[in-house]
């Protein structure tokens, strides 16, 4: 059913902390590893390791150069890496506008998937998030989108620290954070309240529950000059050194 | 967005026969039996065409009988839903007129009716879309009616040959209609702009957003999809086509026509000229749309 659940008490989502982020895409491997052999058809890639390559991924690494508005001349501009993926939104668009039945918001958890057994591949809810988060595959012609690993978290075959996605487990920096954002007590919950954590385009009024933590500000300054002796003759032992040297140059 | 020839036939094509059904429906074109036989087969050709080039943009179409299921959210489902209802009903229309002879009016109302309420729907599949913003108007849909009207109308003269002045002169002021509709669309469409990528990654309290890096060295389905660019240089010119053939040459060939009345070819002539237009509109409507989706790859 595409028309959406009341909104639950729980809400399953990421925290994705932009300042911690180093943009090594281990997310992203993980992500297609786990997610090619687990819910709904393999993530496939197309001419893999010929010279047109392309496939299908749930989630995506950009990296932006950012440069204050008032920034001195020759500053150097700040790096952040944005991973990007389902914000598994509360009043997703990409939902409601399936036409046959496929994609839909679970009631009890908020997880938005696509049952890819209805799925016609027209292609409309992709059209319909702005986020880019959901990638038509094209070997089984049927949306694929981010699970949030819903094979995992309720997996009770998994040791209990691997019960969260596949994302956040392999995080080598922890800037992935999983948990309920439904919860205002929740771990996930109190660090969005301590760092600011915002929505992506709130504008568009899709309601997003995944949240990113927005980098901490740089200090202005502009680098420090190199050491101011590094132009005077040194003494001593090096300072011999150097008038020796001076003998060849 | 990208301009999949299936798409821009199914708009239009569909567009045409529903037009042609509403007019019919309507009362429009000669009683005769011979009539009711045309206007069946092409209203029919039109709508299966246009349906049939819209299943062609399916990547599983054996699935899609399921997109009859969802009209209570989905307005692509709506639109497959209206579309069935209103073949059926025109269907029991045309048949009951080539059997019978008479045209019964309250049915003919009904697929009216349900005709334009299918042009509505399958506008408002991209209308709704608030991730595209030149289409995410009210404009949208009325320009959708106005060319469905205007195209049923020039293929109600083309097809019954009639020398009818006041119908030729309906039609040209309905081309009118849809023309000044689609010069405000593309006057508020020059003015839109596709969220930025400060907006986009919400970084934009840090400073001006520059891509740095592509999270991918090949292509993808995003892009391939939704950042297809048009050589805009060459927009102006389609432009210029999609006016003057879709508008300008119709409307000068049906003022002939309300000069001269029954001047064989020239209502066909009209409808031609007026589809042909109406393609290349289409094609600028999909191939000029941004996506927001565009901002994460740096495009503003």
């Amino acid at each position: 059913m595409t028309t959406l659940p009341e909104p639950s008490g729980v809400k399953l989502g990421l925290v994705i902390d932009l300042d911690i982020c180093v943009g090594c895409h281990a997310c992203a491997v993980a992500c297609k590893e786990w997610n090619t052999a687990a819910y709904g058809a393999p993530l496939s890639d197309q001419d893999p390791y010929g010279a047109d390559p392309s496939g299908t991924w749930l989630n995506r690494i950009h990296s932006y150069e950012v440069t204050p508005e008032d920034a001195p001349q020759n500053a150097p501009p700040q790096i952040v890496h944005f991973p990007r993926s389902c914000l598994h939104c509360e009043d997703a668009p990409c939902v409601t506008v399936c036409p046959t039945g496929a994609s839909y918001k679970r009631a009890a958890d908020g997880i938005v998937l696509v049952n890819e057994d209805a799925c016609m591949g027209c292609g409309l809810c992709a059209w319909a998030c702005p986020y880019g988060a959901r990638e038509m595959d094209a070997a089984e012609g049927v949306m694929k989108k981010c699970t949030l690993c819903v094979d995992r978290i309720y997996n009770e075959n998994l040791p209990e620290e691997d019960r969260e996605p596949a994302c956040v487990r392999t995080c080598p920096a922890n800037a992935r954070h999983f948990g309920d954002l439904g919860d205002p007590d929740s771990d996930v919950s109190r660090m969005v309240a301590a760092r600011g954590g915002v929505d992506l385009m709130p504008e568009q009024g899709t309601k997003p529950v995944n949240k990113y933590l927005p980098p901490r500000p740089k200090t202005r300054e502009t680098p420090p000059p190199a050491r101011p002796d590094a132009e005077e003759a040194p003494g001593g032992f090096l300072g011999w050194v150097d008038r020796a040297l001076a003998l060849l140059d | 967005m990208h301009p999949a020839p299936s798409l821009i036939l199914f708009t239009v094509l569909s567009g045409l026969g529903f037009g042609l059904i509403a007019w019919t429906g309507l009362g429009l074109g000669p009683a005769g039996i011979w009539y009711a036989w045309t206007v069946s087969v092409a209203s029919g050709a039109l709508v299966a065409g246009g349906l049939g080039a819209s299943a062609l943009h399916l990547r599983r179409p054996d699935r899609a009988w399921r997109a009859f299921s969802q009209w209570r959210s989905s307005w692509l489902s709506r639109e497959a839903v209206l579309a069935a209802a209103t073949s059926a009903v025109f269907g029991a229309y045309a048949l009951t007129w080539i059997v019978t002879g008479t045209r019964l009016a309250a049915l003919g109302l009904l697929s009216a009716l349900l005709a334009a309420a299918t042009v509505l729907a399958t506008a408002m599949i991209y209308t709704q879309l608030r991730t595209v913003p030149r289409w995410h108007t009210p404009l949208t849909p009325l320009s959708f009616l106005a060319f469905a009207a205007t195209g049923g109308l020039l293929a109600v003269l083309s097809l019954s040959g009639a020398a009818s002045r006041p119908l030729t002169l309906l039609a040209l002021a309905l081309l009118a209609t849809a023309a000044a509709l689609k010069a405000a669309w593309w006057h508020r469409a020059n003015a839109t702009r596709r969220p930025s990528p400060e907006a986009t990654t919400a970084l934009g309290a840090l400073g001006t957003v520059r891509q740095f890096e592509p999270p991918h060295t090949g292509r993808n389905y995003l892009q391939d999809e939704m950042i297809f660019r048009l050589a805009r240089r060459r927009a102006t010119a389609v432009r210029r086509l999609a006016a003057g053939l879709g508008a300008a040459l119709p409307a000068l060939l049906l003022a002939l026509l309300a000069a001269v009345p029954a001047t064989p070819g020239l209502a066909p002539a009209a409808l031609l000229s007026h589809l042909a237009g109406l393609l290349f509109e289409r094609w600028l409507f999909f191939a000029e749309a941004e996506h927001a989706v565009g901002a994460y790859y740096g495009h503003r």
